[in-house]
């Protein structure tokens, strides 16, 4: 008997004072962890800041005085014609045309979570539903489902992001529909495989003994065992997206000028990273930490939602601190965890 | 002196959950040349109990003695560990598969087995002892099978794999945990034949874990019944089929189909093992016990002699009139349950008759 | 495909009012699929093999064999669940296999099934009582309080505690969930239930709480079971008739005592002889039949009796023909097996000479090669 399988006893059959839990769902559960992990929390709470001053920018700019597309051509720029270094009048200071980077950084917040979350959203609700049928139904349904999943992934996507941008011209809706576009793919192709392993257990051979209908079964007893690994995946998928956009932007085939957003903040500013740092750091630092935020989030998620691979980690911690240094296991040991 | 003496053994992991006490203070003794039984249901403590003899439950909390031909194993480092395990003391676990590598020759892997606790033989001599066991082990052309991969070989042939592996340092004791429990009947019936058979043949020492009474009655010569981390009963084979003195023992017995008996019901065990997190206080068996007593509630029993060979020892308050099967025997349960049941233990007992797999069990 | 096996009905056939299911012939075979896109068949696994019997209302048979016997897909068959190769499935006088997921639907009522993996047939993201009241849903029978009501009136039935409706599969232990499962299958009254080793997972404890259950629900329902299990001693507790499959075929079937106290058939024989007993006598007593080797793969199974190659009375006749499933002189009407030399009574299997030993020095295919999916 492995080691989880004792804490399950111990979790489950209580007898003697019966243990009275109600309905601990393993939503409950996983979320019971994933507070107890504090990288998680801290990013988990990086993030929600972000978004309270990416939503709260206009407020900020009427506080501070500055809306993000007026230049400040006397107080904003140096005498020289250069951007003014950070102060109290602009915190990050400002960019080549006077205007209030802080300000312009938050906007860019606004423009970078909205494209992370939209299109991340529109990519797993696609991903699922392709991945799901392909894997339920299996098939020619799943041959040409798959084949086409595996053609999105094979293709060039600044390619056709930049001839998107050439027939539709360059905006925000035209940076989602690419980055939705991409994004499904991978989602379909592990929901797909999830699918077919969960296919395989035997309550959904019980739920089709029972005459339930294929769309039945898939919404009921397959989806709820998808969502912990698609929203690892979508937490995951998120600052791709953003870094995405951002790389779109930079290139200039995504979100245009006077429109903040980071790519294009940077690709401006990296003509001036000499005469002033803050122009090309601000903008860095944010796309950084949001990108960190996610990921580890992300990790989070996936810790809290599958326990075992956790509890296995810390086994295998604990053993190597018990292990005197190098210690082979010997052959037998295998099997034993 | 033993082979193996095992004193007040006891191990516990700490888990989110709480202290999970997974052994709880067993003792015994394993002599050369003879078989042992430990049976338990899962929850038991039988699988943890030999794998901490082992060195193989990390992160658990260990006290006690397990005195293996002089050494106290569970004073070993690591280093000293590895070269007992394999060498003197062989496993054999329930999934062959999980336990032979994937991806090399089941012949290597046996080699290998060999040249890793002495490398002073050769990779030619190694190779050519591992034909001769798998030979030993009734594989077929052993010369042409060293070559295949786990995945080449039936279920049946992956378990005699392992029990050849096992062989390969001529082990004094072998400790098989459910080695037969994934396979069919008749090639279960095989193994346990080639089990028997390479013991007698050696004077190995045999740990038979097991939940099936079935294996027990077939190949061990002592049985030591586990309950909640706690040994309820220990004695011959013999003594514990047809003499029982613990009614867990007797329970298990019971609960068994069996053709003879002829009953049209079976008579379980009410309820459910408990947990080990929050085992029950006094007796640990005192909420599913039909027999239970007042002292079951506060006093945990331990191990004492019921039996003339001094060797049947049980766990439990019952008078030593109350083991076997027989009326009188019964006679005897029923009239100490009478004298020492009070309130409290009234008031278990009538948990116990209200569940609803109840009805038709011994309620007395 | 025909098979001598259906060549001979039953010896003394029941009125047809007391059969339920009769099941005519059967054969599944799964197609091998060789690699790339548009792939071609390239062989078959036999699973079921032409098998016929009979289910009788209110009555438990017992369904014995290994892994890689067919007995599992053998249910799934009768279940519906998987289309058939060829044959029939009558039930309740009408025939059943083949038909589309709609016209099986009012079937589906009628059979249920439970299964042997207690954790792996609840979904563990869904609540006991969604899952209990799954069978109303579908079939639209009950809905809002009534449902509920029902729900627990099942869960009552089965020995769970009602309150616990709202919990989940993982808050339960192994025999509780099998009672789960069963809560299930009983919903919509079925009158067959098959269950798939129910208690095989379960401890011995526990197992006895699960068979007593099934048997009470047999006795207040009327239900009647397809009871697939290997452990013979379970099976003998439980069945009214027995029937023993070996690679796809039955080799002996009919009412359990004289199966099982006087077998005909050399495997099943040896399968009795290799059941463990728990009674180290009758253990030390017993003289076992070790057969050698395993079962052959189910791909491409030993041609005439498929159990010529491990059996120990096995003569060149076994190789060339098929036995006939038959009533054996001496045997009562309904006792049938499927062998060209029965076992006598009183005779000693464990000294017989086998071809078998010579079988296994030229090395048989399917020692060696793992067993394809679905033929369990």
């Amino acid at each position: 008997m492995s080691l989880t399988e004792l804490e399950f006893q111990g979790e489950t059959t209580g007898s003697g004072p019966v243990q009275v839990i109600q309905g601990r769902s393993p939503w409950v559960l996983a979320w019971r962890r994933l507070r107890q992990d504090k990288v998680a929390v801290a990013s988990l709470i990086v993030i929600l800041l972000l978004a309270l001053l990416a939503i709260l920018a206009p407020v900020i700019a009427a506080w501070v005085g500055h809306p993000p597309n007026t230049p400040y051509t006397n107080q904003g720029l140096s005498s020289t014609g250069l951007p003014v270094a950070p102060s109290s009048t602009f915190f990050f200071g400002t960019d080549d045309l006077g205007r209030d980077l802080f300000i312009r950084v938050l906007y860019g917040a606004q423009v970078s979570l909205l494209v992370g979350f939209v299109s991340t959203l529109i990519g797993t609700v696609l991903g699922v539903a392709v991945g799901m049928m392909a894997g339920y139904f299996g098939g020619w349904i799943d041959t040409v489902l798959a084949r086409s999943t595996d053609a999105v992934l094979a293709f060039p996507y600044v390619v056709l992001a930049l001839a998107l941008a050439v027939v539709f011209g360059p905006s925000l809706l035209e940076v989602i529909v690419v980055i939705s576009f991409f994004s499904w793919a991978a989602i379909a192709r592990v929901v797909r495989g999830q699918t077919l392993s969960i296919k395989e257990k035997e309550y959904i051979e019980a739920a089709r003994s029972i005459g339930a209908s294929p769309m039945r079964i898939m919404v009921l007893d397959i989806l709820p065992n998808l969502i912990a690994p698609v929203l690892v995946l979508a937490t995951l998928a998120i600052p791709t997206a953003i870094v995405f956009e951002a790389t779109l932007s930079f290139l200039g085939v995504g979100v245009q000028p006077p429109t903040a957003s980071w790519g294009n903040l940077l690709s401006q500013a990296q003509a001036f990273y000499q005469t002033s740092w803050w122009y090309l750091i601000f903008p860095t630092a944010f796309l950084l930490l949001t990108t960190l935020a996610f990921n580890l989030l992300g990790d989070g998620v996936r810790d809290a939602l599958d326990p075992r691979t956790e509890r296995l980690f810390a086994a295998q911690r604990k053993r190597g601190r018990a292990r005197s240094k190098g210690a082979k296991p010997a052959a037998t040991v295998e099997g034993a965890s | 002196m033993s082979l193996l003496e095992v004193r007040d053994l006891r191990v516990s992991f700490r888990t989110a959950d709480g202290v999970v006490r997974a052994v709880r203070g067993v003792s015994f003794d394993v002599d050369a040349g003879r078989t042992i039984g430990i049976v338990g249901e899962s929850g038991s403590g039988k699988t943890v109990l030999t794998q901490t003899l082992l060195g193989l439950t990390p992160g658990a909390e260990v006290s006690g003695q397990a005195v293996f031909d002089g050494t106290d194993l569970l004073a070993l480092d690591e280093e000293q560990m590895r070269r007992v395990r394999g060498a003197q003391i062989a496993v054999i676990f329930q999934d062959p598969l999980t336990s032979l590598h994937p991806l090399y020759k089941v012949g290597w892997q046996i080699s290998e087995m060999i040249r890793s606790h002495d490398k002073s033989v050769s990779k030619a001599a190694a190779a050519e002892k591992s034909v001769e066991l798998l030979d030993r082990v009734g594989i077929p052309h052993p010369r042409q099978r060293v070559n295949d991969y786990p995945h080449q070989f039936s279920g049946g042939m992956r378990q005699r794999a392992m029990i050849a592996m096992a062989l390969s340092l001529s082990p004094k004791l072998i400790i098989a945990d459910e080695p037969t429990t994934a396979l069919d009947a008749t090639v279960q019936a095989q193994i346990l034949d080639l089990l028997l058979r390479l013991q007698r043949d050696s004077d190995t020492a045999l740990i038979m874990i097991t939940h099936d009474l079935g294996v027990v009655a077939d190949i061990a010569d002592e049985v030591l019944v586990m309950y909640a981390g706690r040994a309820a009963e220990i004695a011959s084979k013999r003594d514990i089929f047809y003499r029982p003195h613990h009614p867990y023992t007797k329970g298990l017995l019971e609960s068994i189909p069996n053709s003879s008996a002829g009953a049209a019901r079976l008579r379980p065990i009410t309820g459910q093992p408990p947990s080990l997190i929050n085992v029950p206080s006094g007796c640990a068996f005192h909420p599913r016990c039909a027999y239970v007593m007042d002292k079951c509630l506060t006093d945990e029993p331990v191990l004492t002699p019921v039996g003339e060979d001094g060797f049947h020892q049980s766990a439990c308050w019952l008078p030593v009139s109350a083991a076997g099967l027989s009326e009188e025997a019964e006679e005897a349960r029923k009239r100490s349950v009478g004298e020492a049941r009070g309130e409290a233990a009234a008031k278990v007992a009538e948990e116990i008759a209200d569940r609803p797999e109840a009805e038709g069990s011994v309620i007395a | 495909m025909t098979s001598p096996q259906a060549a001979t009905p039953a010896a003394a056939p029941p009125g047809e009012d007391d059969v339920l299911v009769r099941v005519e012939n059967l054969v599944k075979y799964f197609p091998i699929r060789g690699p790339g896109l548009l792939a071609r068949t390239v062989g078959h696994v036999q699973a079921v093999d032409g098998v016929s019997l009979e289910l009788r209302r209110g009555q438990t048979l017992g369904l014995v064999g290994e892994t890689g016997s067919g007995k599992t897909t053998l249910a799934r068959c009768i279940a519906g669940l998987i289309p058939i190769t060829s044959g029939r499935v009558i039930f309740d006088g009408h025939d059943i296999a083949g038909l589309s997921r709609r016209a099986m639907r009012p079937y589906r009522r009628d059979i249920q099934m439970i299964f042997q993996d207690p954790y792996g047939s609840l979904n563990p993201r869904r609540r006991v009582g969604s899952i209990i009241g799954d069978p109303f849903a579908v079939h639209h029978t009950a809905s809002g309080a009534a449902r509920k009501r029902a729900i627990q009136e099942l869960m009552e039935r089965v020995g769970l505690n009602p309150e616990h409706y709202n919990r989940f599969p993982a808050e339960f232990s192994g025999g509780q969930r099998q009672r789960i499962g069963l809560a299930r299958a009983l919903a919509l009254r079925p009158k067959l239930i098959i269950a798939d080793e129910p208690v095989s997972a379960l401890d011995v404890s526990i197992q006895a709480q699960i068979l007593n259950l099934l048997a009470d629900l047999q006795n207040d329902f009327g239900l009647t079971y397809l009871f697939i299990a290997h452990d013979l001693e379970v099976v003998r507790h439980v069945s009214n008739q027995v029937t023993v499959m070996y690679l796809g075929r039955i080799c002996e079937q009919g009412p359990k005592d004289p199966v099982y106290e006087k077998p005909r058939h050399p495997y099943t024989a040896a399968l009795l002889s290799a059941a463990p007993a728990a009674d180290p006598d009758a253990a030390a007593a017993r003289q076992r039949i070790i057969l050698t080797g395993d079962i052959p793969s189910p791909i491409n199974p030993p041609s005439g009796c498929r159990f010529h190659p491990r059996c120990p009375k096995a003569q060149d006749l076994c190789h060339e023909q098929d036995p006939p499933l038959e009533t054996k002189p001496g045997d009562v009407p309904e006792h049938q097996t499927a062998c060209h030399f029965p076992v006598q009574p009183g005779e000693d299997l464990t000294t017989t000479s086998t071809i078998a030993a010579a079988d296994a020095s030229t090395g048989t295919g399917g020692e060696g090669s793992s067993l394809t999916g679905g033929a369990a």
